[in-house]
């Protein structure tokens, strides 16, 4: 082997390596240059106003946008009612319950939800909810028409196979031994599930919670058609309701610069929002991984 | 009087003192989807006393102390054939549970696996209390009861609600046969209990072996003579799946029937 081959083989190799360095910076460059525009447009967007008051009429300058921060809490606060408990049952079953067949056609279900476009999760509630009534024996429970129980359930449904793969995931690095020695002390099993597993894999189950939340928090196609917005406050579930997302949305595409500006800070305070459910989750983890021996 | 009800199904005293087996094993074969692991094992386990499972690894030791409690059921693969009965009562009998079986054979296994989210006591207590048993003054009771049964009171008495995992592993273990007695129960079966323990912590499981056989019902298995020998009163040994051979510790040692079984106490093979 020559002295200019292994100086030929060197050189390929720094190349390789500098180009798998420069495609990994490429990554965080996005995220700085989201927060570079979002910090030097929407802060300073951002004051007393925005958190406590309505949209005003289009045109006129100041308002806020306190009826979409709250909407949006409301339809996350939905979307959890609605979510959370049939994705965590769900992952409890694969987990502890199900025989491989019949678990290996639930996830892979689940897998293929987990990638339908959100567009379309907001084209079955509205053809579920917003087109006709519900009704139960012949009493009306949700009138037809926009509403927060629509855009809550659309987000909520996007939730189910998120939290139930991560709550599945979760659950099966529980060692077994725990179930084991649950099980030797005469332990019914529902018991040892409910009292011991998820105990143990609680902050697991918290964490893939929260980062659903955090995934469905900014969606906007969806409530399109199904929460729709509001300039005003909700009063009740069944009206349609603003939204942080949809009024980004709106102020965006809006000819006004103060629409702008309030677009900008929205925009802000969402990814504030997001990011603070991104750090929590760093925060139960790291806990987490540390209570592990 | 048992804390927790085990149905009509308690021990009549006079069986224990009478020196009738505690369990009577007849035909047991066990196997994994096809590939028996287990093959026609009969014995008696003599109650108020100490019989050690011994073999080479992959003899099936650990499978046959899992049959007598029904813990297979876990495995669908699993498949047990043959007749268990626990004072006269067939353990795989249709009409008993195998919650309730466990509850009556207690468990204590190799890695030692107190739950991470509860303190000492509370994990003492989680078969009583996951069982109904409510009574603060009862479970404080059995708490420091069992804790000294398990020679581990002195060490945690003032720090009984601090984490389970705060323990070194030898405590751990302790702590999880603490839990294993604390469901009073009339079987305890050790799956190599000591074997990822340090010299010192292992004497002090094996004293504790011959302190709870005075009331207990001991199986253990084991890959270590020294310890069969020491602490045992009985001894069976497996060899791919069958027994060998079996009775009194002291006969199986020094004067083995079969040739097997000398060369594998003598450490000619295993």
């Amino acid at each position: 082997m020559t002295v200019s081959n292994h100086r030929w083989r060197n050189f390929k190799n720094a190349v390789i390596q500098a180009a798998t360095f420069a495609c990994a910076v490429l990554v965080v460059t996005p995220l700085v240059l989201v927060f570079y525009h979002l910090v030097t447009q929407g802060f300073t967007s951002i004051n007393w106003a925005f958190f406590t008051q309505l949209p005003r009429p289009e045109g006129e300058a100041g308002g806020g946008m306190a009826n979409a921060i709250v909407g949006t809490f409301l339809l996350l606060g939905q979307a959890a009612l609605f979510g959370v408990p049939v994705g965590v049952l769900g992952g409890i079953y694969l987990s502890e319950y199900g025989g491989p067949h019949l678990n290996w056609w639930i996830r892979f279900a689940a897998d293929i939800l987990n990638g339908v476009p959100s567009i379309i999760w907001g084209i079955v509630v509205f053809a579920l909810l917003v087109v006709h009534n519900v009704s139960l024996f012949g009493h009306v429970l949700i009138p037809r028409g926009f509403s927060a129980i629509a855009g809550g359930l659309v987000l909520g449904l996007m939730m189910i196979p998120l939290v139930m793969r991560t709550t599945e995931e979760v659950l099966q690095l529980v060692p077994g031994g725990y179930r084991e020695a649950a099980l030797a002390l005469g332990i019914a099993k529902w018991k040892t599930i409910a009292q011991i597993v998820v105990r143990t894999a609680l902050k697991g189950i918290v964490t893939g919670v929260l980062l659903a939340l955090a995934r469905v928090a900014g969606e906007t196609a969806p409530l399109l058609f199904t929460a729709f917005g509001n300039l005003g406050w909700a009063h009740k579930l069944t009206e349609p309701i603003a939204a942080m997302p949809l009024q980004i949305f709106i102020y965006a595409i809006g000819p006004y610069d103060d629409q702008h500006r309030q677009a900008w800070a929205g925009a802000f305070v969402l990814l504030v929002l997001v990011l603070a459910i991104n750090i929590g989750v760093r925060f139960l983890t790291r806990d987490r991984f540390a209570r592990r021996s | 009087m048992p804390l927790i009800s085990t149905q009509a199904v308690s021990t009549p005293p006079d069986l224990k003192s009478t020196g009738a087996p505690a369990l009577t094993v007849r035909n047991l074969s066990v196997s994994f989807g096809g590939n028996q692991v287990i093959k026609h094992a009969s014995l008696d386990i003599a109650a108020r006393a100490v019989t050690a499972i011994i073999g080479p690894s992959g003899c099936g030791k650990s499978t046959f102390l899992r049959a007598l409690n029904r813990m297979h059921e876990l495995n669908p693969e699993a498949h047990v054939t043959g007749e268990i009965r626990l004072f006269g009562q067939d353990l795989y009998s249709r009409s008993i549970e195998p919650v309730i079986v466990r509850r009556r054979i207690g468990m204590v296994f190799q890695k030692s696996n107190p739950f991470p989210t509860m303190s000492i006591a509370d994990n003492v207590t989680v078969g009583l209390r996951l069982n109904g048993v409510r009574a603060r003054k009862v479970l404080a009771e059995r708490t420091e009861q069992t804790l000294r049964m398990a020679a581990l009171w002195d060490e945690v008495k003032d720090r009984l609600h601090a984490p389970a995992i705060s323990l070194s592993g030898g405590q751990q273990q302790r702590l999880c046969i603490a839990r294993a007695l604390a469901v009073e129960p009339e079987v305890l079966l050790m799956d190599e209990p000591a074997s990822a323990l340090d010299p010192l912590a292992t004497a002090k499981i094996e004293d504790l072996i011959v302190q709870l056989r005075k009331d207990y019902t001991i199986v253990i298995v084991t890959h270590n003579m020294q310890q069969a020998a020491r602490a045992s009163d009985f001894t069976a040994f497996f060899y791919l799946g069958e027994l060998i051979e079996f009775g009194p510790t002291a006969k199986v040692f020094t004067h083995p029937s079969q040739k097997r079984t000398e060369d594998y106490v003598t450490g000619r093979f295993g």
